[in-house]
């Protein structure tokens, strides 16, 4: 019978492919969003910083940065269930992958964001669910909170085309 | 001269992330503004393409909307998003300034409707276009 992986390894090949598909990005590298993840779940971080408010009377964080921070999530979220597929399926190598040979990322089609109240200036917390995801066209819906996770701050709807790579079954 | 276009650069241009991603007021109408954004390396979502990240072209989106509103005649003292709805028509071309443009086109008591259009530098084919409901804190004592 086959020895299963030992888990030092299997942690180090999942957290390396999230940090090549997270790098990739320099939108992500300069709003200084982070992804916490346990098994396969994503958490998207915003650490607070100056640079994020938009009404500096009350203050409160951007609208701008709120939907930037809702986007991201989703299709990070969305682009790892692929790549955790084609990782786990052994379809992709992950030392390439590592290297920064990714995958395409999915485009969006359009964005539904609901402001629900007014960012706080301080750290926020995401997470998308893949309702659908197609050959063609994924359904993602993110949220999005600060100190209470019961209480979202925002909440984003995303449709996105899959890359065609996805959509011939390719790697 | 300190005109109202003035005035309202300045108040955009003073909010830091509008700042961060280098938004500029270039004109100001009753109910109506426009934002440009140049392209930056920092702001690009496909690294493979230089195409701008959609949170970035969102994020300018949404400033020119809340601008639209904030000049609207019924003189709000502030706005706030209830909710932005946009559709990516194409990928912005890699090195060109976006230019949002939005109006505001109806406004109740306490709601305000925008419609809002963003273009690089082909200004015959938007690179997205919005949809937005804002708040509408108006003057006290203002009559509806």
């Amino acid at each position: 019978m086959k020895r299963p992986e030992p888990v030092a390894q299997v942690k180090s090949r999942r957290d390396s492919a999230l940090a090549a598909l997270v790098e990739a990005v320099p939108y992500i590298q300069f709003l200084g969003i982070r992804f916490d993840r346990r098994g396969d779940e994503l958490t998207a971080w915003l650490p607070y910083s100056e640079m994020l408010i938009g009404n500096p009377s009350l203050p409160a964080l951007h609208g701008g940065v709120t939907a930037s921070f809702l986007e991201v999530t989703a299709l990070i979220g969305l682009a790892w269930t692929s790549l955790w597929d084609d990782l786990e399926s052994g379809r992709i190598d992950p030392a390439r992958v590592a290297a920064g040979q990714l995958p395409p990322l999915p485009k969006t089609i359009d964005f539904t964001v609901d402001y629900l109240r007014a960012g706080l200036p301080r750290d926020c917390y995401a997470r998308a669910k893949v309702n659908r995801s197609g050959r063609r066209f994924a359904s993602v819906q993110v949220e999005a909170w600060q100190d209470n996770h019961a209480r979202p701050f925002a909440l984003g709807s995303v449709h996105c085309l899959m890359p065609e790579s996805a959509q011939d079954g390719g790697v | 001269m300190t005109d109202i276009l003035t005035i309202a650069r300045q108040f955009i241009e003073a909010l830091p992330f509008s700042r961060a991603l280098g938004m500029e007021l270039t004109e100001l109408g009753a109910g109506s503004a426009t934002i440009t954004m140049p392209w930056d390396a920092r702001l690009v979502g496909d690294p493979a393409t230089g195409v701008l990240h959609g949170g970035a072209i969102s994020a300018l989106m949404d400033t020119a909307s809340g601008a639209s509103v904030m000049s609207h005649p019924a003189a709000p003292t502030s706005t706030a998003t209830l909710d932005l709805r946009i559709d990516y028509m194409r990928p912005a071309t890699s090195g060109q300034t976006i230019t949002a443009r939005a109006e505001c086109h109806h406004v109740t008591r306490s709601v305000a409707f925008v419609r809002v259009t963003a273009f690089d530098e082909d200004t015959a084919r938007p690179v997205a276009m919005g949809t937005g409901a804002f708040t509408l804190e108006r003057p006290k004592g203002a009559l509806p």
